[in-house]
């Protein structure tokens, strides 16, 4: 229990500085930060210089604007996006699904494909099928993300036209159908990560002494496979595959600009680029703390469902 | 920041080279050639636009056809070579100076510095994928220069964290107290004695670290965050020729793109070769 609270303060404080850190960047760029907020020069109004100030309330010291600001962010408050005249949170609200769908999809995929291939390579290892899963998927984890996706636009798309070429459905299978090759893109990059884990997890099942015992016992290897390699391995497994998959939040940047998908990847790089620095600093957080929620809750559950593991932290 | 780095498979095959690396090695020169001479001898220059030819296929004109503008292609391709490794390489340069400095002094020092610098790289791991980078470009501006600094300091945290694991264990060594018992001090015991013995470990690991930092940099000027027009950076140049293949024209977005791949996997190869040789040797 303690270390689960050690576990969620030491969260706490990390999100604490991160957002301090988003939110302070603005006083990192040269010159005063109204004309790094006002941005183009071309539309200073009075009214935009006054909506800015009392955003960001300027007049007051640094650490009286964060808290403005942090506490308007814990009450769903992001302030108002300059470009759009909205409040932020409603462009998130109307950004972020498409985005998770895209996150889940892609995760289904590594869990089938990263986490099945691992598993073949393990169970033939250092056999032909084993070589050519590691070294397909290192080579696929070698190739950029929007590499990746321009290529499959190109075969599977503009010239097979089995998937739209951009753009992401409206909603139900339409979306399911739209969101196949950017969801594989998204997981490609990581299959590499996961499928190795997973084997590196279950080799080393294998040579451990409870696997013996129940091959001696006459078990079939496909009983032992399931109830004894794979029960075993499962900590790193889900640990890893937690991990990338709250990776994957922060990589539909690359992705969404890629198949021209609107969510919060793209939004993301369209407000650096119309200099939107209420909506810049609003994606950054959520991927930030959609990120470290993901990994910390696996962290804390972790031992719950493997008790060695909470037996390893009590002892160290 | 987050760069997953897996435990390499252990493929360890005769000790000569295998064709892989051969291929890998022999590829990386030739494009580290063509970087050096490419202004020199490509065929047309950079920003050469030719109305009448574009979106032009293969020809004796142009090997790999024209793109939007009409600029051949092929001349894109090796002016932008240097372009897009020289940036790598110089991003490279600057995070491990910055990464084995802070690792090496919060080794060397430990107490409240290697707290506070614990910290700091917790914050950085905090950001996602490309996320302080993209914070970075976003106050600072986009630009290729940005866009590598940026990088370095994102790479740097990465660097220190494995630096400071390595220079522990080397700082406990007793030759360094012989070093102490003669008088040196810490400055110079870390410059001669501590990080040149770190160097093995350090160059394999570095050369592993260089595919990403490459993949990297070419994301952030797909995205328009590097390297700006008129440039033929690679990821650019991706970029620029993605609009092309709605209506056919693959070749100007495929032919960089698969440039900075066959780069990045040939980077791969031969680091986890010569992480093997050095880490074998030392």
């Amino acid at each position: 229990m303690i270390r689960v609270i050690r576990r969620l303060g030491g969260m706490l404080l990390t999100l604490v500085i991160a957002s301090f850190v988003i939110f302070s960047a603005m006083y990192a760029a040269p010159g005063d930060p109204m004309t790094f907020l006002i941005g183009s020069t071309e539309d200073v109004t009075p009214e935009r210089i006054a909506a800015v100030r009392a955003q960001y309330h300027l007049d007051e010291p640094l650490l009286g604007q964060y808290w403005h600001w942090a506490s308007g962010v814990l009450a769903g408050d992001f302030g108002e996006s300059f470009k759009y005249h909205q409040p932020v949170s409603m462009i998130l609200a109307s950004r972020t699904p498409v985005t998770l769908a895209l996150v889940a999809y892609a995760a289904v995929l590594l869990c089938i494909f990263g986490i099945g291939l691992g598993i073949i390579a393990a169970v033939r290892r250092r056999r032909a099928a084993d070589t050519v899963i590691v070294g397909g998927t290192t080579l696929a984890g070698s190739i950029p993300e929007f590499v990746l996706g321009i290529a499959l636009v190109a075969v599977f798309a503009v010239q097979l036209q089995w998937f739209p070429v951009a753009g992401a459905g409206s909603g139900g299978l339409e979306r399911l159908h739209a969101l196949t090759l950017p969801a594989i893109t998204l997981s490609l990059a990581s299959l590499a990560t996961i499928s190795r884990v997973t084997r590196q997890a279950m080799v080393e099942q294998f040579d451990s002494e409870h696997v013996e015992a129940a091959r001696a016992t006459g078990l079939r290897e496909r009983y032992i496979v399931r109830d004894h390699v794979l029960r075993g391995a499962w900590g790193p497994i889900i640990t890893m595959f937690a991990l990338v998959t709250a990776s994957m939040i922060a990589g539909t940047v690359a992705v969404e600009t890629v198949f021209g998908i609107s969510g919060i990847g793209s939004l993301l790089v369209e407000a650096i680029n119309t200099h939107d620095f209420p909506l810049v600093q609003a994606v950054m957080l959520f991927m930030v703390v959609a990120y470290m929620l993901v990994t910390t809750i696996v962290d804390v559950a972790l031992p719950f469902l493997d008790p060695r593991i909470a037996e390893q932290a009590v002892s160290s | 920041m987050t760069v997953l780095l897996a435990p390499r498979p252990r493929t360890r095959k005769k000790r000569g080279g295998s064709w892989g690396f051969r291929i890998a090695a022999g590829f990386l020169v030739l494009v580290a050639a063509a970087s050096a001479v490419g202004p020199a001898v490509a065929p047309y220059a950079l920003d050469e636009i030719d109305f009448a030819a574009i979106w032009s296929g293969p020809s004796a004109a142009h090997l790999l056809g024209t793109d939007q503008l009409g600029r051949d292609l092929f001349s894109r391709l090796l002016i932008g070579a240097g372009e897009t490794l020289v940036g790598a390489v110089i991003l490279l340069v600057l995070a491990t100076v910055l990464g084995v400095a802070v690792g090496v002094l919060a080794a060397w020092r430990g107490g409240w510095l290697d707290a506070v610098l614990a910290r700091i790289t917790d914050v950085m791991f905090a950001f996602p994928g490309l996320l302080f980078v993209v914070l970075v470009i976003a106050v600072f501006g986009k630009g290729k220069w940005t866009a590598v600094v940026a990088l370095s300091l994102a790479y740097a945290p990465v660097i220190a964290k494995y630096t400071r694991s390595l220079a522990l264990s080397e700082i406990a060594r007793p030759y360094i107290d012989a070093y102490r018992a003669q008088g040196l001090g810490g400055l110079t015991i870390c410059l001669r004695g501590v990080i040149p013995n770190l160097l093995p470990a350090l160059v394999g690991y570095l050369v592993v670290l260089f595919g990403g930092v490459l993949m990297s940099l070419a994301t952030l000027s797909y995205l328009g965050f590097g390297a700006q027009p008129p440039s033929s950076e690679w990821g650019l140049m991706v970029q620029e020729g993605q609009p092309g293949i709605v209506q056919g024209h693959f070749l100007p977005t495929l032919v960089p793109g698969a440039a900075i791949a066959m780069v990045v996997v040939a980077v791969n190869i031969v680091g986890v070769r010569i992480a093997d040789r050095l880490q074998a040797r030392g």
